[in-house]
């Protein structure tokens, strides 16, 4: 009884020796290759952050009002939070790689799933970026001719179309994740179109007199003093 | 006739038939060049007004009218082309010792004023003229002593470029007079009082030159090709003066025009100062240009100026635009804006120096592009709105010499500030 026991023992110790013996190096291997891929991903990381200080990024996302949102949510700055992004992005796929090379059953699937997934990672990210820039130029541009034709509501005509632009940008940035497409998709058809809907509503019913007034100025002829309300320039 | 090679940017510019119409011509001691589109209201008279002039002061000379027309579908190039100066020699008993010649040519579909000012100096050029006459089609109040005022300097006396002095009514050129002759002054250091003209004279040299190297192509000059002749002339030294001409037919005063106008001559005048910086910057004070002719008094009409609309635009534009300002203006100036722009009509003071400072931070912001450089010039426009309601209620009750007195005295602002604008022009942040 007593040698059998140490027998079944020594024979289980035997097969974890042999299974260490056989998982051992590739966890060395793993381990060097997630080393290697930490010293990559920080000369990454700096490369990014050095790329994007002399190309005046922060400069570009503080004009696109991302760097607000970023302070609002007490977030690093963009050239911080884009090379760590970066940095944590390089580092998880080489993690991944290391752990593809312990030829763990079932894993092998999600690791290409993720690599898979980087490039459209990457592109919803510049969408969203550029669909800040987008939106808030075009604000901008907004506010500026509403104000220099003296409307009274330039501001929040202003909020509107960056409101409109920052919605179409995250529609398409989840639609390029593959997020919640159709769902994205019928909520911007939907807001959109209640907005368009909300604001005919409110000129033709709410502002009779507004709409009138806008018609008339915009289809009659206008009286010599309205139009000339500056000095001459030149 | 000797023949002439013709430059490449001529041969890319100039049609085939337009060509062929020059070569007709010959060479001739002036060219009248007139930029149009659409203007069959106000080309005729403009048109016979030259033609007068040309009677009347250049009998012996040889003279060529080039209208060049930016797509006009109501018979514009018609008008120029069919008007005879046979009609008025009858009417006024002298005759042209010359062929006059009227060419018309379409450079485009559209309007573009750096193309029709290229097409005419380079017809100007081809044709080996001796001074290049630009008349603008709007000029309703014409006369034809205005071709010799402006032509003469330049033919006689062989200045290179000849600039209108116009007599104004007291509130008429609020931007020239705030903004674009201090500005211009203090910056390039001549006191040429319209740097922004649309009648203007040059020589056939300083033509040539600006069509050489390239310089059209540039894109501050695309933005205002009137203004940039203007900078081309001082930097590079050539003979500058002025001509009084007489009174200024009003330009257009709606909202939309006022944005238009701020484009093409201040947004010119900011976009200038990036490449010029090593001449603009090594000048201290002002020199005055020789100025010839005699003022011309114009009788004072009265304008109404709605005040309160214009402090409400004012006070508006600064509250509406208080994120596009904070990228442009220090934070002290902008609390300073913001400070006179809630006061009433009867306690509101926009000084010179505070002014001076808004247009100084406004131009360095343009060359930095802290953000999108027409947006800084659409922003400057409520801005300057304030400065005018300011240039209204101290004139009102001034006299002319009152007007001149504040005019010099902002200048004078322009020039002591300047060196504020190198500072804040250097400045990384």
């Amino acid at each position: 009884m007593r040698e059998i026991i140490i027998g079944e023992l020594t024979q289980a110790f035997q097969q974890m020796a042999r299974d260490v013996a056989h998982y051992l190096p590739r966890l060395i291997v793993m381990l060097i290759i997630a080393l290697i891929g930490w010293v990559i991903a920080y000369l990454l990381k700096l490369m990014v952050r050095s790329l994007l200080r002399l190309t005046k990024f922060s400069k570009l996302s503080e004009n696109a009002g991302a760097a607000q949102l970023l302070h609002q949510a007490a977030l690093p700055s963009s050239t911080e939070l884009v090379s760590r992004f970066v940095f944590w992005i390089s580092w998880a796929g080489f993690v991944l790689l290391g752990v593809s090379v312990l030829g763990i059953a079932g894993l092998q699937e999600y690791i290409s799933r993720f690599f898979f997934f980087l490039p459209r990672l990457f592109v919803a990210f510049v969408i969203l970026f550029f669909g800040l820039v987008a939106a808030s130029f075009f604000a901008r541009a907004a506010l500026l001719t509403a104000v220099n034709a003296n409307l009274r509501s330039s501001r929040m005509l202003s909020v509107a179309v960056r409101f409109i632009v920052i919605i179409f940008a995250l529609s398409m940035t989840f639609e390029v994740l593959g997020v919640a497409e159709q769902t994205m998709l019928i909520a911007f058809a939907t807001m959109f179109g209640s907005a368009m809907l909300g604001l005919a509503i409110a000129f033709g019913l709410g502002g009779q007199d507004l709409a009138r007034k806008f018609l008339e100025r915009k289809l009659a002829p206008q009286h010599k003093e309205e139009r000339e309300d500056e000095l001459s320039p030149l | 006739m000797k023949v002439r090679e013709v430059g490449l940017a001529e041969e890319n510019l100039l049609t085939d038939e337009f060509l062929r119409q020059l070569i007709n011509i010959g060479e001739v001691d002036i060219v009248v060049g007139v930029s149009t589109h659409n203007h069959a209201k106000t080309i005729g008279p403009v048109i016979a007004a030259i033609q007068a002039g040309i009677l009347k002061c250049f009998p012996r000379e040889r003279v060529a009218i080039i209208n060049a027309d930016g797509g006009s579908q109501d018979g514009t190039t018609e008008l120029v082309t069919s008007a005879t100066i046979d009609d008025l020699g009858r009417g006024t008993k002298v005759y042209a010792l010359r062929t006059l010649h009227s060419i018309s040519v379409r450079y485009g579909r559209t309007p573009d004023p750096c193309i029709a000012m290229q097409t005419i100096l380079a017809a100007a050029d081809l044709l080996r003229a001796k001074v290049c006459a630009l008349i603008s089609p709007d000029s309703t109040t014409i006369e034809p002593d205005w071709l010799q005022r402006l032509a003469r300097p330049a033919y006689i006396d062989n200045f290179d470029l000849v600039c209108p002095v116009y007599q104004r009514q007291r509130f008429e050129g609020a931007l020239v007079r705030n903004l674009l002759y201090p500005m211009t002054r203090s910056t390039y250091g001549s006191r040429i009082r319209e740097p922004y003209a649309t009648e203007f004279a040059i020589s056939g040299r300083l033509a040539t030159e600006i069509l050489n190297n390239g310089f059209m192509n540039q894109e501050w000059v695309r933005m205002g090709p009137e203004i940039s002749a203007t900078v081309f002339a001082l930097i590079g030294k050539y003979r500058v003066c002025q001509s009084f001409l007489g009174p200024r037919p009003p330009s257009s005063r709606g909202a939309q025009d006022m944005v238009a106008a701020m484009r093409r001559t201040v947004g010119a005048l900011f976009a200038s100062l990036d490449g010029n910086f090593p001449f603009w910057s090594a000048i201290n004070g002002s020199q005055p240009v020789p100025t010839v002719g005699a003022r011309i008094e114009v009788p004072e009409e009265t304008t109404r100026i709605n005040r309160k609309r214009l402090l409400d635009m004012f006070s508006s534009g600064v509250a509406q635009l208080e994120p596009v300002l904070s990228s442009i203006l220090s934070a002290s100036l902008h609390s300073e804006l913001r400070r006179i722009a809630a006061l009433d009509i009867d306690a509101f003071e926009y000084s010179e120096e505070l002014w001076t400072r808004t247009v100084l931070e406004f131009a360095a912001s343009y060359h930095k592009s802290t953000i999108n450089r027409d947006h800084i010039i659409q922003a400057l426009v409520p801005v300057y709105r304030g400065r005018s309601l300011m240039f209204v209620m101290e004139n009102r009750d001034g006299s002319e010499e009152d007007v001149e007195r504040r005019e010099e005295s902002l200048c004078a602002d322009f020039e002591r500030l300047k060196p504020y604008l190198l500072e804040i022009w250097a400045d990384r942040k």
